[in-house]
């Protein structure tokens, strides 16, 4: 018996329905810039290891004329393939259809997809193109809009997932890449509100562009819901593709390990860091002269740039970096950075990857609208996230490390397991200009001069106390070290803490200050 | 990006003084004013819909001086305390803002 029949009819079936909304469609598509849903998971995924499931899906809907409506593949394509090699799934919501609106049967091969990469221990990709929940679907779009959340949230911490916001993505469907741990945008395709700007206008009288309201920039600079911003669709999958290259399949698992590079800086260390206190530097320089290759790769670049996050290599090893940025406010702590840093380290200690951070900071940053914000609640999340934390936390304090902010950043009171120290490092309970006022208060305020008394005595607290020694003497730092041994020291207590185990009360869940 | 472009400036916390950048959030924030209370601002922006009350009325605290439409909810906005109407702002099927100055009373 010959098959060839059926297996003609099949080709010109999956042939059809892989054109999603047709030519026309696609012409729109590519006019607005954007790659069509399959060109992009081609783009993204190793060369041909694409399998797709679920072509065959159709919808539901029979009102509103839509029984006589064809959408293929309901608007979404999904399945699975490589990146580095490694197995992923993968959905792209299809613009061309219906303008990848979102139904309950779009969601359910999303969700499909989605139980698929917790069951298999894998990625999960996400590329959003859509023009929100399919009108006509009523109460069953919501439906899916609220199984796919579920779902993120039962994947998070088990599974890395990736939301790509490569067109519209607006009102609910904002909320999956929220609750996903990294989310990239590219200039003039990404778009993200809750509210677009027409009802904004006819109901507030507030009038704002798609892109000034929440475009690509804003989310990446303003609000912080984007982590990786880029100008076209191909960088953007080279970032997913090095971002995956730090990241292990599962919490089960520790990043793949790569050959040991030396950082190609060559030269010393100190020399970045300026002596005087108050004069900035770009901690990121750092970073790259301790990593394997110099390479860092950054997070959140633009958002809340006081604090710097991001991955590297040490030895081999995907390591987390967390590092106070003096050259954007002093590299003070503030609602924002306190968000940024707390959530990575979060991430870092879900996935098993060892979080290093580098200090220099003045404190927190003073201020009616930092108050009012919160900057309470949020400045906990970075202790909260610290103490809970059991992967390999190693501190370097580079500078400065006053107050609050040495608590902070991963203090060997909140469980560091190493904390090193420059010899330019002050640990102090604050700058030598303030604690000098309040301590020699009566000295200053008796003088005949009283600016050379203060300077005198701002002098005397410098030289006893801004200085690593007395922290050292207490065992508070494990060793003050020279800045060319910092990354000798940082493969050699990675090194010692990488079958670091450290266990934590039974509960159900802790009361992070969210 | 284009820091070697930007200009260092003064950034005092704790009194020590460093020389920083600024982010543009932090370039975009306002500066605080604390609320005058004898003054009636907009909660949220919305339409007023009616006022209960005119110009140089005597009124008692708790009484509604006018409804603001907003979000498809009517919200009463009452009288803070015993006073007088000294002045209206704004009138009979206006939008305004979120903080719009309404109404300024007298104790």
């Amino acid at each position: 018996m010959s098959l060839e029949k059926e297996i003609s009819l099949l080709k010109e079936e999956k042939a059809i329905l892989q054109k999603g909304g047709g030519d026309a469609a696609i012409e729109k598509q590519v006019a607005m810039g954007k790659m069509t849903a399959r060109e992009r998971i081609a783009a993204l995924l190793d060369k041909e290891s694409f399998c797709e499931y679920d072509l065959f899906v159709k919808h539901e809907v029979h009102d509103f004329g839509m029984d006589k409506k064809e959408l293929p593949c309901d608007g979404v394509v999904t399945g699975t393939g490589t990146i580095n090699g490694k197995p992923v799934c993968i959905y792209a919501q299809d613009f061309t259809v219906m303008g990848g609106s979102l139904g309950l049967m779009h969601a359910r091969k999303i969700t499909k997809i989605m139980d698929h990469a917790l069951k298999m221990q894998i990625p999960c990709i996400g590329i959003n193109d859509s023009g929100g929940a399919r009108i006509q679907e009523g109460v069953g779009a919501l439906a899916g809009y609220g199984e796919i959340f579920y779902r993120n949230t039962m994947a998070s911490g088990v599974i890395p997932q990736i939301s790509v916001i490569l067109g519209p993505c607006a009102g609910g469907a904002v909320y999956s890449p929220a609750l996903t741990d990294f989310v990239f945008v590219v200039e003039n395709i990404s778009k993200m509100f809750i509210t677009g700007p027409a009802v904004i206008e006819t109901v507030l009288g507030e009038k704002i562009s798609q892109e000034e309201l929440g475009g690509a920039r804003v989310h990446a600079e303003i609000t912080g819901n984007a982590h990786f911003y880029s100008m076209n669709e191909k960088d953007c999958f080279d970032q997913i593709r090095t971002l995956l290259s730090y990241l292990p399949s599962n919490n089960t698992k520790k990043p793949d390990e790569t050959k040991v590079m030396a950082p190609t800086f060559k030269g010393k260390l100190e020399d970045f860091i300026p002596a005087d206190p108050k004069q900035p530097y770009d901690v990121r320089d750092i970073i790259k002269a301790i990593t394997d290759g110099s390479e860092f790769f950054e997070i959140q670049e633009l958002f809340a740039r006081n604090i710097v996050i991001g991955f590297g290599r040490i030895n081999g090893q995907s390591v987390g970096f967390v590092a106070n940025q003096p050259l954007y406010l002093a590299g003070v702590l503030d609602c924002d950075s306190a968000d940024k840093a707390a959530r990575f380290i979060r991430f870092c200690d879900a996935f098993n990857i060892p979080i290093v951070t580098l200090e220099d900071m003045p404190g927190y940053l003073p201020g009616v609208d930092q108050e009012h914000a919160g900057v309470i609640r949020h400045g906990a999340k970075v202790l909260y996230a610290y103490s809970e934390a059991t992967v390999p936390k190693i501190t370097v304090i580079l500078r400065k490390a006053y107050g609050g902010g040495y608590i902070a950043m991963n203090s060997r009171h909140l469980g560091a397991d190493f904390v090193f120290a420059w010899p330019c490092a002050e640990i102090a309970v604050m700058g030598p200009d303030g604690a000098a006022n309040i301590i020699f208060s009566k000295e200053i305020k008796d003088a005949e001069d009283l600016e050379a008394m203060r300077k005198e005595k701002i002098q005397e607290y410098k030289d006893k106390f801004a200085n690593p020694y007395v922290a050292a003497a207490r065992g508070f730092i494990d060793s003050v070290i020279e800045p060319s041994q910092t990354r000798a020291m940082l493969i050699h207590t990675l090194t010692i803490s990488k079958d670091k185990t450290e266990v934590r009360p039974t509960k159900k869940h802790g009361l992070p200050p969210f | 990006m284009s820091e070697e472009k930007q200009e260092l400036v003064d950034l005092t916390i704790e009194e020590g003084t460093y020389k920083t950048l600024l982010t543009e959030k932090f370039k975009m924030k306002k500066k605080y004013e604390p609320k005058n209370t004898d003054h009636v601002y907009s909660i949220i922006p919305g339409t007023i819909l009616k006022f209960f009350v005119k110009e140089g009325d005597t009124v008692k605290a708790g009484s509604p001086l006018l409804i603001l439409e907003a979000m498809k909810m009517e919200n009463i906005i009452k009288m803070p305390f015993d006073g007088k109407i000294r002045k209206i702002l704004v009138s009979d099927g206006v939008r305004i803002a979120k903080d719009t100055l309404m109404v300024e009373l007298d104790k």
